[in-house]
Protein backbone atom coordinates (compact mmCIF):
# COMPACT_ATOMS: atom_id res chain seq x y z
CA UNK A 1 0.00 0.00 0.00
CA UNK A 2 2.34 2.68 1.37
CA UNK A 3 5.04 2.95 -0.87
CA UNK A 4 8.48 4.94 -1.14
CA UNK A 5 9.16 7.11 -3.94
CA UNK A 6 12.22 5.64 -5.21
CA UNK A 7 14.77 8.88 -5.57
CA UNK A 8 16.07 9.92 -8.19
CA UNK A 9 18.07 6.94 -9.62
CA UNK A 10 21.94 8.16 -9.67
CA UNK A 11 23.83 10.59 -10.83
CA UNK A 12 23.73 11.83 -14.03
CA UNK A 13 26.84 13.25 -15.45
CA UNK A 14 27.32 14.97 -12.01
CA UNK A 15 25.55 17.95 -12.88
CA UNK A 16 23.59 19.25 -9.85
CA UNK A 17 19.94 20.33 -10.60
CA UNK A 18 17.28 21.19 -8.00
CA UNK A 19 15.36 17.80 -7.71
CA UNK A 20 11.70 17.94 -9.00
CA UNK A 21 9.47 17.07 -6.00
CA UNK A 22 6.80 14.95 -6.74
CA UNK A 23 3.59 16.59 -6.40
CA UNK A 24 1.45 13.34 -5.55
CA UNK A 25 0.69 13.17 -1.48
CA UNK A 26 0.10 9.37 -0.88
CA UNK A 27 -3.88 9.26 0.37
CA UNK A 28 -3.52 5.26 0.82
CA UNK A 29 -3.78 5.81 4.94
CA UNK A 30 -5.81 8.65 4.75
CA UNK A 31 -8.64 6.75 3.13
CA UNK A 32 -8.08 3.92 5.22
CA UNK A 33 -8.81 5.98 8.28
CA UNK A 34 -11.78 7.46 6.29
CA UNK A 35 -13.20 3.94 6.13
CA UNK A 36 -12.29 3.00 9.29
CA UNK A 37 -14.15 5.90 10.61
CA UNK A 38 -17.26 5.35 8.64
CA UNK A 39 -17.24 1.15 9.42
CA UNK A 40 -17.45 2.43 12.80
CA UNK A 41 -19.87 5.17 12.85
CA UNK A 42 -22.49 2.79 10.51
CA UNK A 43 -21.97 0.16 13.28
CA UNK A 44 -22.54 2.30 16.13
CA UNK A 45 -25.59 4.47 15.06
CA UNK A 46 -29.00 3.42 16.30
CA UNK A 47 -31.38 4.69 13.57
CA UNK A 48 -34.36 2.20 15.48
CA UNK A 49 -36.10 4.72 17.85
CA UNK A 50 -38.21 3.00 20.20
CA UNK A 51 -41.55 1.98 19.57
CA UNK A 52 -44.38 3.52 21.58
CA UNK A 53 -48.23 2.95 22.76
CA UNK A 54 -50.01 5.50 23.80
CA UNK A 55 -52.56 4.98 26.82
CA UNK A 56 -54.94 7.48 28.28
CA UNK A 57 -56.21 6.42 31.78
CA UNK A 58 -59.75 8.13 32.37
CA UNK A 59 -59.46 10.48 35.14
CA UNK A 60 -60.15 10.27 38.48
CA UNK A 61 -64.65 11.28 38.61
CA UNK A 62 -64.81 13.61 40.97
CA UNK A 63 -68.28 11.98 42.09
CA UNK A 64 -69.87 8.81 41.82
CA UNK A 65 -73.05 10.04 39.77
CA UNK A 66 -71.34 11.00 36.66
CA UNK A 67 -70.53 7.52 36.12
CA UNK A 68 -72.70 5.63 34.02
CA UNK A 69 -73.74 2.12 34.95
CA UNK A 70 -72.53 -1.16 32.51
CA UNK A 71 -74.54 -3.50 30.97
CA UNK A 72 -73.87 -7.00 32.19
CA UNK A 73 -74.68 -7.62 27.96
CA UNK A 74 -71.83 -5.20 26.98
CA UNK A 75 -69.40 -6.60 29.65
CA UNK A 76 -66.28 -8.86 28.75
CA UNK A 77 -63.99 -9.30 31.48
CA UNK A 78 -60.67 -10.95 31.27
CA UNK A 79 -58.67 -11.84 34.19
CA UNK A 80 -55.29 -12.07 33.31
CA UNK A 81 -53.90 -14.92 35.71
CA UNK A 82 -49.91 -16.01 36.20
CA UNK A 83 -48.54 -18.78 33.66
CA UNK A 84 -49.45 -16.84 30.57
CA UNK A 85 -53.46 -17.32 31.07
CA UNK A 86 -55.85 -15.15 30.32
CA UNK A 87 -59.50 -16.08 32.82
CA UNK A 88 -62.19 -14.89 30.85
CA UNK A 89 -66.19 -14.56 31.50
CA UNK A 90 -68.86 -12.54 29.56
CA UNK A 91 -70.80 -10.20 32.02
CA UNK A 92 -69.79 -8.93 35.27
CA UNK A 93 -68.39 -10.81 38.54
CA UNK A 94 -71.62 -11.12 40.82
CA UNK A 95 -73.61 -13.05 37.66
CA UNK A 96 -70.88 -14.47 35.12
CA UNK A 97 -73.21 -15.46 31.97
CA UNK A 98 -72.96 -19.08 30.72
CA UNK A 99 -70.25 -21.17 30.80
CA UNK A 100 -68.67 -19.25 33.21
CA UNK A 101 -64.97 -18.64 33.59
CA UNK A 102 -63.15 -20.09 30.92
CA UNK A 103 -59.04 -20.08 30.23
CA UNK A 104 -57.32 -18.53 27.17
CA UNK A 105 -54.16 -18.12 25.87
CA UNK A 106 -52.37 -14.72 23.84
CA UNK A 107 -51.93 -17.10 20.88
CA UNK A 108 -54.46 -16.43 17.54
CA UNK A 109 -56.64 -18.70 18.62
CA UNK A 110 -57.04 -17.47 21.60
CA UNK A 111 -57.93 -14.34 23.30
CA UNK A 112 -58.35 -12.73 18.99
CA UNK A 113 -60.78 -15.42 18.76
CA UNK A 114 -62.88 -14.28 21.77
CA UNK A 115 -62.78 -10.41 20.96
CA UNK A 116 -63.12 -10.92 17.07
CA UNK A 117 -66.23 -13.46 18.07
CA UNK A 118 -67.66 -9.95 19.68
CA UNK A 119 -66.90 -7.75 17.28
CA UNK A 120 -70.33 -7.43 16.16
CA UNK A 121 -71.39 -5.49 19.52
CA UNK A 122 -70.84 -2.32 18.97
CA UNK A 123 -71.13 -1.01 22.34
CA UNK A 124 -69.08 -4.30 24.05
CA UNK A 125 -66.16 -2.96 27.03
CA UNK A 126 -63.34 -5.34 27.53
CA UNK A 127 -62.41 -4.95 31.24
CA UNK A 128 -58.97 -6.15 31.48
CA UNK A 129 -57.54 -6.92 35.01
CA UNK A 130 -54.08 -7.95 35.58
CA UNK A 131 -53.92 -9.76 38.94
CA UNK A 132 -51.09 -10.19 41.21
CA UNK A 133 -49.21 -12.11 39.46
CA UNK A 134 -49.43 -11.84 36.27
CA UNK A 135 -46.37 -10.00 33.61
CA UNK A 136 -46.18 -6.64 32.31
CA UNK A 137 -45.96 -8.58 29.25
CA UNK A 138 -49.12 -9.79 29.40
CA UNK A 139 -50.33 -6.33 30.07
CA UNK A 140 -48.83 -4.98 26.95
CA UNK A 141 -49.95 -8.12 25.22
CA UNK A 142 -53.35 -7.79 26.01
CA UNK A 143 -53.38 -4.22 24.99
CA UNK A 144 -51.63 -4.56 21.47
CA UNK A 145 -54.45 -7.20 21.17
CA UNK A 146 -57.02 -4.59 21.74
CA UNK A 147 -55.36 -2.91 18.89
CA UNK A 148 -55.10 -5.26 16.48
CA UNK A 149 -58.81 -6.28 16.75
CA UNK A 150 -59.88 -2.58 17.12
CA UNK A 151 -61.89 -3.16 19.85
CA UNK A 152 -61.57 0.47 21.05
CA UNK A 153 -63.49 0.25 24.30
CA UNK A 154 -61.47 -1.36 26.74
CA UNK A 155 -60.38 -0.38 30.32
CA UNK A 156 -57.79 -1.25 32.77
CA UNK A 157 -59.28 -2.32 35.73
CA UNK A 158 -58.66 -3.34 39.48
CA UNK A 159 -59.64 -6.95 40.53
CA UNK A 160 -62.43 -7.66 42.46
CA UNK A 161 -62.21 -10.15 44.68
CA UNK A 162 -65.61 -11.57 43.39
CA UNK A 163 -63.17 -12.50 40.47
CA UNK A 164 -60.73 -13.91 42.51
CA UNK A 165 -62.87 -16.06 43.72
CA UNK A 166 -63.67 -17.19 40.44
CA UNK A 167 -60.71 -17.82 39.42
CA UNK A 168 -59.74 -19.77 42.01
CA UNK A 169 -62.65 -22.30 41.44
CA UNK A 170 -61.92 -22.27 37.79
CA UNK A 171 -58.31 -23.96 38.99
CA UNK A 172 -59.86 -25.99 41.58
CA UNK A 173 -61.92 -27.59 38.57
CA UNK A 174 -58.46 -27.97 36.57
CA UNK A 175 -58.92 -25.28 34.03
CA UNK B 1 -15.06 7.08 -3.94
CA UNK B 2 -13.23 8.65 -1.25
CA UNK B 3 -15.25 11.54 -1.26
CA UNK B 4 -17.96 9.71 -0.93
CA UNK B 5 -16.66 8.08 2.04
CA UNK B 6 -16.28 10.56 4.00
CA UNK B 7 -19.09 12.71 2.98
CA UNK B 8 -20.73 9.35 4.76
CA UNK B 9 -18.59 9.65 7.68
CA UNK B 10 -19.22 13.14 8.05
CA UNK B 11 -23.27 12.16 7.90
CA UNK B 12 -22.63 9.46 10.13
CA UNK B 13 -20.68 11.63 12.81
CA UNK B 14 -23.86 14.17 12.35
CA UNK B 15 -26.27 12.32 12.77
CA UNK B 16 -25.54 9.28 15.77
CA UNK B 17 -26.48 9.99 19.03
CA UNK B 18 -24.63 7.66 21.21
CA UNK B 19 -26.99 5.99 23.48
CA UNK B 20 -26.55 6.86 27.15
CA UNK B 21 -25.51 4.07 29.38
CA UNK B 22 -28.05 2.39 31.07
CA UNK B 23 -27.57 1.34 34.59
CA UNK B 24 -30.16 -1.02 34.61
CA UNK B 25 -31.56 -4.06 31.91
CA UNK B 26 -34.87 -3.47 30.46
CA UNK B 27 -36.07 -6.04 28.06
CA UNK B 28 -39.06 -4.21 26.89
CA UNK B 29 -42.05 -5.90 25.35
CA UNK B 30 -43.19 -6.21 21.91
CA UNK B 31 -46.14 -5.00 20.24
CA UNK B 32 -47.60 -4.20 17.09
CA UNK B 33 -48.10 -0.25 17.60
CA UNK B 34 -46.02 1.67 15.35
CA UNK B 35 -45.76 5.51 16.77
CA UNK B 36 -42.65 6.53 17.51
CA UNK B 37 -40.95 7.53 20.61
CA UNK B 38 -40.90 11.66 20.22
CA UNK B 39 -37.48 13.03 20.34
CA UNK B 40 -37.24 14.97 23.19
CA UNK B 41 -38.79 15.58 26.05
CA UNK B 42 -39.44 12.45 27.68
CA UNK B 43 -39.20 11.47 31.11
CA UNK B 44 -38.49 7.82 31.49
CA UNK B 45 -39.29 5.61 34.31
CA UNK B 46 -38.36 2.05 34.01
CA UNK B 47 -39.23 -0.80 35.99
CA UNK B 48 -36.79 -4.25 35.50
CA UNK B 49 -37.66 -7.11 36.35
CA UNK B 50 -37.46 -7.14 39.99
CA UNK B 51 -39.81 -4.15 40.00
CA UNK B 52 -37.21 -1.96 41.10
CA UNK B 53 -37.89 1.87 39.33
CA UNK B 54 -35.39 3.92 37.71
CA UNK B 55 -36.13 7.22 37.08
CA UNK B 56 -34.58 9.07 34.23
CA UNK B 57 -35.20 12.21 32.23
CA UNK B 58 -33.53 13.82 29.71
CA UNK B 59 -32.30 17.55 29.39
CA UNK B 60 -29.39 18.82 31.30
CA UNK B 61 -31.36 21.98 32.16
CA UNK B 62 -34.08 20.54 33.34
CA UNK B 63 -32.08 17.84 35.52
CA UNK B 64 -30.68 20.63 37.23
CA UNK B 65 -33.70 23.04 38.01
CA UNK B 66 -34.78 19.41 39.02
CA UNK B 67 -32.61 18.50 41.48
CA UNK B 68 -32.54 22.34 42.85
CA UNK B 69 -35.85 21.57 43.39
CA UNK B 70 -35.79 18.35 45.33
CA UNK B 71 -33.13 19.42 46.84
CA UNK B 72 -35.02 22.09 48.73
CA UNK B 73 -38.13 19.90 48.92
CA UNK B 74 -36.50 17.54 51.17
CA UNK B 75 -33.74 20.06 52.64
CA UNK B 76 -30.61 18.49 51.14
CA UNK B 77 -28.12 20.74 49.73
CA UNK B 78 -26.27 18.94 46.94
CA UNK B 79 -22.75 20.77 46.07
CA UNK B 80 -21.90 22.17 42.83
CA UNK B 81 -19.87 19.10 41.27
CA UNK B 82 -22.92 17.21 42.45
CA UNK B 83 -25.31 19.07 40.43
CA UNK B 84 -23.56 18.90 37.08
CA UNK B 85 -23.16 15.29 37.65
CA UNK B 86 -26.67 14.90 38.58
CA UNK B 87 -27.47 16.38 34.93
CA UNK B 88 -25.38 14.30 33.40
CA UNK B 89 -26.98 11.17 34.82
CA UNK B 90 -28.99 9.30 32.48
CA UNK B 91 -31.20 7.52 35.57
CA UNK B 92 -30.57 6.57 38.47
CA UNK B 93 -32.79 4.12 40.71
CA UNK B 94 -32.21 5.18 44.53
CA UNK B 95 -34.07 6.89 47.18
CA UNK B 96 -33.58 10.76 47.34
CA UNK B 97 -31.65 10.14 50.93
CA UNK B 98 -28.73 8.13 49.23
CA UNK B 99 -28.50 10.35 45.95
CA UNK B 100 -25.64 12.40 47.35
CA UNK B 101 -23.97 8.97 48.17
CA UNK B 102 -24.64 7.86 44.32
CA UNK B 103 -23.57 11.24 42.94
CA UNK B 104 -19.92 10.98 44.81
CA UNK B 105 -19.21 7.23 43.36
CA UNK B 106 -16.97 7.37 41.06
CA UNK B 107 -18.20 6.97 37.06
CA UNK B 108 -16.44 3.49 37.13
CA UNK B 109 -18.39 2.00 40.36
CA UNK B 110 -21.40 3.28 39.77
CA UNK B 111 -22.32 -0.01 37.92
CA UNK B 112 -20.91 -2.20 40.77
CA UNK B 113 -23.72 -0.19 43.32
CA UNK B 114 -26.72 -2.08 43.63
CA UNK B 115 -29.59 0.48 43.39
CA UNK B 116 -32.98 -0.18 44.99
CA UNK B 117 -35.27 2.09 43.05
CA UNK B 118 -37.13 5.13 43.61
CA UNK B 119 -39.67 4.80 46.51
CA UNK B 120 -43.12 4.72 45.25
CA UNK B 121 -45.34 3.62 47.86
CA UNK B 122 -48.20 5.56 49.45
CA UNK B 123 -46.17 6.50 52.25
CA UNK B 124 -42.91 7.65 50.59
CA UNK B 125 -44.55 8.37 47.10
CA UNK B 126 -40.35 10.10 45.99
CA UNK B 127 -41.56 9.08 42.65
CA UNK B 128 -44.75 10.95 42.59
CA UNK B 129 -42.46 14.21 44.09
CA UNK B 130 -39.68 13.17 40.76
CA UNK B 131 -42.67 13.68 38.53
CA UNK B 132 -44.41 16.87 39.89
CA UNK B 133 -41.35 18.68 40.25
CA UNK B 134 -40.14 17.69 36.41
CA UNK B 135 -43.23 18.68 35.20
CA UNK B 136 -42.73 21.91 37.11
CA UNK B 137 -39.31 22.25 35.06
CA UNK B 138 -40.64 21.25 32.37
CA UNK B 139 -44.06 21.70 31.40
CA UNK B 140 -43.78 19.71 27.52
CA UNK B 141 -42.26 16.84 29.07
CA UNK B 142 -43.74 13.26 27.85
CA UNK B 143 -44.19 10.43 30.56
CA UNK B 144 -42.87 6.88 29.11
CA UNK B 145 -42.48 3.63 31.34
CA UNK B 146 -40.52 1.12 30.04
CA UNK B 147 -41.28 -1.72 31.92
CA UNK B 148 -39.42 -5.44 31.53
CA UNK B 149 -41.33 -8.31 30.41
CA UNK B 150 -41.10 -10.18 33.38
CA UNK B 151 -42.07 -6.92 35.69
CA UNK B 152 -44.38 -7.26 38.15
CA UNK B 153 -48.15 -6.26 38.01
CA UNK B 154 -48.71 -4.46 41.16
CA UNK B 155 -45.13 -2.07 40.69
CA UNK B 156 -46.76 -0.90 36.97
CA UNK B 157 -50.11 -0.44 38.86
CA UNK B 158 -48.33 1.43 41.38
CA UNK B 159 -46.54 3.72 39.23
CA UNK B 160 -49.77 3.99 36.73
CA UNK B 161 -51.60 4.91 40.29
CA UNK B 162 -48.34 7.51 41.12
CA UNK B 163 -49.53 8.94 37.81
CA UNK B 164 -53.03 9.55 38.04
CA UNK B 165 -52.26 11.08 41.27
CA UNK B 166 -50.12 13.70 39.69
CA UNK B 167 -53.20 14.07 36.98
CA UNK B 168 -50.81 12.63 34.28
CA UNK B 169 -53.97 10.45 32.35
CA UNK B 170 -51.72 10.12 29.38
CA UNK B 171 -48.65 8.01 28.85
CA UNK B 172 -46.51 6.06 26.44
CA UNK B 173 -45.42 2.09 27.12
CA UNK B 174 -42.45 1.79 25.56
CA UNK B 175 -42.06 -1.26 23.28
CA UNK B 176 -40.31 -3.07 20.75
CA UNK B 177 -41.35 -3.60 17.33
CA UNK B 178 -43.52 -6.78 16.21
CA UNK B 179 -45.05 -7.44 12.96
CA UNK B 180 -49.07 -6.76 12.72
CA UNK B 181 -51.01 -9.92 12.12
CA UNK B 182 -53.31 -10.61 9.61
CA UNK B 183 -56.97 -10.92 11.03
Amino acid sequence: MAEIQEKGGGKKGGKKRAKKQSTKIDMTPMVDLGFLLLTFFILTTTFAKPQTMEISMPVKPKNQDEQSELKASNALTLLLGENDKIYWYAGLPDAPAAPGVQVADYSANGVRKILLDRKSNPDLVVLIKPMEKARYKNMVDLLDEMNITESNKYAIVDVDPRDEKLVTQAQAEGK
Amino acid sequence: MVDLAFLLVTFFMLISKFAPEEVVVVDTPSSTSDIKLPESDILTISVDKDGRIFYGVEGQHTKRELIDKMGAKYNISFSEAEKAKFSNTASFGVPIASLKQLLNTPESQVKNIKQPGVPADSLNNELGDWIYQTRLSNPKVRIAIKGDNDADVPTIKKVIKTLQDKKVNRFNLITDMEAKPRI
